[in-house]
């Protein structure tokens, strides 16, 4: 064994290139193994749109269906409920809706497409529960500013009826919108965008 | 030692005549799943033709569609049980009642192409002869005794079953033989046409026998082409350069 | 209370690590100060490629049980669900898949490589035995794994493989039934099976490698020539034929890793079937506990063995036999009474000995793929009893047979 005539300049060279070239391919080889953990085929099958008739939706009435295994609700609001979202902005983290947490065609004043309708993913933004629906108020147990909305029983978080966050709790998102089209008055597609016209 | 050459030769008398005995399929048939013409043509045969009692319960309509480029509005006329695309391939026949009528239900088709082989099926459906002895009143040659009526019959038309067959069992060693079959009753598609269809049909069941196949090719010639001309060149190169010392 | 400087004057972070734990020791220990004999030749590849796969099982196998279910019901659709559903879950199924069988081959060429050169010889006989209780744990793993998938040869090869713990006297139907967790192969038996394959038998297999490889670096390595490169060293105690381990032969072995991809990845992306040797096109249908498949076949790295169990007519009988060639391999080392190690420097009479051992094992391994003929069965007999008496005779034959005296130093 000898280690005359080492050509160390080459040697280093045939190293690194075999050891970058190595990288590559351990990291091509990692990539199926990373990627067989997102959601199947089956799960996006599972998690395809779904369609809800609201046609017997009542005034004040919550509707709970399953988009993606999140429930989703659908309320609809009354004069008086929309009235209310007006009083309580000064209460509210992000009145004006600015956070991404609905589609641009509901980022308005009711979150919503049509203002009766509210369309909403029902999980709190704090840890993942899911709220329970309080329309009535004055409410003792929630506070004087309390005009209605979805109290949060894990950790006390509040969403007006537009599902907007109050201050001073530990949520800190409003509620996020889906996306959602309309198909005639009174069946809503939940899981797709309405169609550019 | 004897022994030995005895056994040696037994052996290969052994396999020469399992070679050419049973298990041998009537007419040959390579697949091509990456036609896609074909493949969509196959899928609409099976779903007119085969659908009715057989499910591919493995196979998703939104993956054909995606994997043979199936625009929506021809893919919602395919789907005859279902209207959500992400719903596999299910028959509207009750499976009990399907057993009751055939003596077997019939079977799941989404991995037929590979238990049988694309070949057998395109075999099987070609098959079918007349037979007074079976209450379908067809009996096939690439699976005797099958429960299955022959449902393409009025494509096809009906065919009886010659004699030749039984007189050739001793010297049998001359590669395939056509099946003597004589058409007795004229179908409404040409025997081309026909072959044509069940080539359709079968291509489009060794599809969703194994739909990633096409995929796997593309992904493996990419891996190889990274082992072959990256990785081998590469190492041995740096195997030569370090064994310079010891040499 | 000071903590004694480790010995290799390792500073930074890696010496805080040394002198608490031997890492460089064991660096050097088994790899960049592990002398290696410098012959080695093609033969010598299989011990590292048998590695790899083993990490190519552990890995990919862990990945597949995220998605398989393990039970009667859903099992075949679990594996048809990672086939189609699954983010390139086909390709991990069959990397998975053909892994098993290239482990067959790399450690078969392995073992081979063990008898042309005589490396059970004294002092390595423990590596041997712990090389054969790798081979055992392998097979249990290669058939436990083959029953998960819940096809047609999944479940009538579980039947039978089971059955055969029925010819042992007197407890051997109430064994079955035990094994099986039911009156036939069922959920139960499934589930305990899913237990051995994804936690019991790697664990053991892990720790055999493991001692495998102890063992061997404890004596050396044999190579071709079969001499002791220890009984000769340098002034620093090296072995004058000896060369360190890294990086002569990681490099080497790196080379003989990239061909070996060649080949393994061409079968995972190309032909995973291979014309149903690695995969059996009945296991394309679901396990049906009425209906048995015309013919059934274990997978190849079986059918030596299996060919061995139909050749003898009576049950209690071919079992013997059939686990008795593969625990006779257990002695070996104390069977072969050569004064030398290496076929190099072997006479004639082992030359033919192991030729005819090799076309019975292959023969074998053909004739448990057909279906059984008179004709076949007699060749069966035949091979099986060559096999056997390969083993048996090889004390006579290996002290009578002529020798070529051994070089003192390895040849190149």
């Amino acid at each position: 064994m000898s280690s005359n005539g080492v050509d160390v300049g080459k040697r280093r060279f045939l190293t690194l290139t075999g050891v970058a070239a190595g990288g590559v391919g351990a990291a091509a080889a990692a990539w199926p193994f990373l990627a067989s953990l997102a959601p199947s085929e089956r799960a996006k099958a599972l998690g395809a749109p779904v369609t809800v008739d609201i046609s017997k939706l009542q005034e004040g009435q919550l509707l709970i269906t399953t988009w993606r295994g999140s429930p989703v609700w659908i309320v609809r609001r009354s004069t008086e409920m929309l009235n209310n979202l007006k009083a309580v902005d000064s209460h509210l983290r992000d009145p004006e809706s600015q956070e991404e947490q609905q589609p641009l065609y509901a980022q308005n004043e009711f979150r919503s497409v049509n203002p009766e309708i509210l369309v909403m993913i029902g999980r709190c933004t704090h840890l993942g529960c899911s709220p329970s629906y309080r329309p009535d108020y004055p409410a003792e147990d929630l506070g004087a500013d309390w005009k209605g909305g979805f109290f949060c029983p894990c950790h006390g978080s509040k969403f007006d009826l537009a599902g907007r966050v109050y201050k001073g709790v530990p949520a800190p998102l409003n509620m996020p919108v889906p996306p959602h089209r309309y198909e005639g008055d009174t069946t809503i597609v939940v899981g797709e965008d309405p169609e550019v016209a | 030692m004897n022994r030995l050459i005895i056994a040696l030769s037994m052996l290969l008398t052994a396999s020469a005549v399992s070679a050419a005995g049973g298990g041998h399929v009537l007419y040959p048939f390579e697949p091509d799943v990456k036609n896609t013409a074909s493949v969509q043509r196959g899928a609409k045969f099976f779903m007119n033709y085969c659908s009715g009692c057989h499910s591919m319960e493995y196979l998703r309509f939104n993956r054909l569609a995606q994997d043979h480029a199936i625009p929506d509005d021809l893919l919602s006329k395919l789907m005859f049980t279902t209207d959500k695309p992400g719903e596999h391939i299910i028959s509207a026949m009750p499976q009990e009642r399907a057993a009751a009528w055939f003596g077997q239900a019939p079977p799941d088709l989404t991995l037929t192409a590979r238990l049988r082989g694309a070949d057998w099926v395109y075999s099987f459906l070609k098959s079918f002869y007349l037979d007074d002895s079976k209450a379908t009143g067809t009996n096939n040659l690439q699976l005797p005794g099958a429960s299955m009526p022959h449902v393409l019959g009025g494509l096809q038309g009906y065919q009886l079953l010659g004699e030749e067959e039984h007189h050739d069992d001793a010297g049998g060693h001359h590669g395939p033989v056509e099946p003597p079959f004589e058409t007795v009753v004229e179908g409404a598609l040409s025997a081309k046409e026909y072959d044509g269809m069940v080539a359709d049909l079968v291509n489009f069941m060794s599809y969703a026998a194994e739909p990633g196949k096409a995929k796997m090719h593309d992904r493996g010639f990419w891996a190889l082409l990274y082992v072959i001309f990256i990785l081998i060149p590469l190492t041995y190169a740096i195997k030569r350069e370090f064994w310079k010392d010891v040499h | 209370m000071g903590i004694v400087a480790n010995p290799h004057k390792t500073t930074g972070v890696l010496g805080w690590i040394d002198d608490r734990f031997p890492l460089t020791k064991m660096w050097k220990d088994h790899v960049s100060e592990y002398y290696a004999p410098k012959n080695f030749n093609f033969w010598y590849y299989f011990g590292s490629l048998a590695l790899l796969v083993l990490v190519n099982q552990l890995l990919t196998g862990i990945f597949l049980t995220m998605h398989y279910k393990p039970s009667a019901d859903l099992a075949f659709g679990s594996v048809e669900y990672i086939m189609r559903d699954v983010p390139w879950g086909d390709l991990i199924r069959y990397l998975h898949s053909t892994g098993a069988s290239a482990f067959f081959i790399v450690v078969y060429l392995h073992m081979y490589r063990g008898l042309l050169y005589g490396s059970y010889r004294k002092p390595r006989e423990l590596i041997w035995v712990f090389g054969c209780l790798i081979y055992l744990a392998l097979m249990a793993e290669g058939f436990f794994g083959y029953v998960l998938p819940w096809g047609q040869m999944s479940y009538w090869g579980a039947q039978v493989i089971i059955s055969l713990f029925g010819a042992i006297p007197v407890v051997g139907e109430d064994l079955v039934i035990w094994i099986q967790g039911d009156f036939v192969p069922s959920d139960a038996t499934l589930n305990r099976i899913f237990a051995l394959h994804v936690i019991a038998i790697p664990f053991v297999l892990v720790g055999l490698v493991v001692a495998h490889l102890l063992a061997l670096h404890e004596v050396g390595s044999n190579n071709p020539d079969g001499v002791e490169i220890k009984k000769d060293k340098d002034e620093n105690g090296v072995p004058k034929d000896g060369i360190p381990f890294h990086p002569y032969y990681t490099v080497k072995d790196l080379f003989g890793v990239s061909v070996f991809l060649a080949i393994f990845l061409t079968i995972v992306f190309f032909l995973p079937e291979v014309g149903g040797l690695f995969l059996e096109k009945p296991n394309f249908q679901e396990a049906n506990p009425a209906v048995t498949p015309e013919h059934i076949a274990p997978v190849w790295y079986f059918t030596p063995f299996y060919a061995m169990l139909r050749a003898v007519p009576d049950k209690l009988f071919g079992v013997i036999t059939m686990f008795g060639a593969v625990l006779i391999l257990f002695v070996l080392p104390w069977l072969d009474r050569s004064p030398v190690k290496s076929i190099r420097y072997k006479g004639p009479i082992f030359k033919i000995a192991l030729a005819l051992f090799t076309v019975s094992f292959v023969v074998l391994g053909w004739l448990g793929l057909q279906a059984p003929t008179e004709g076949k069965t007699l060749a069966a007999q035949v091979f099986t009893v060559i096999y056997f008496l390969f083993f048996l005779l090889m004390p006579i034959y290996s002290k009578m047979d002529k020798t070529k005296p051994e070089p003192a130093r390895v040849t190149s």
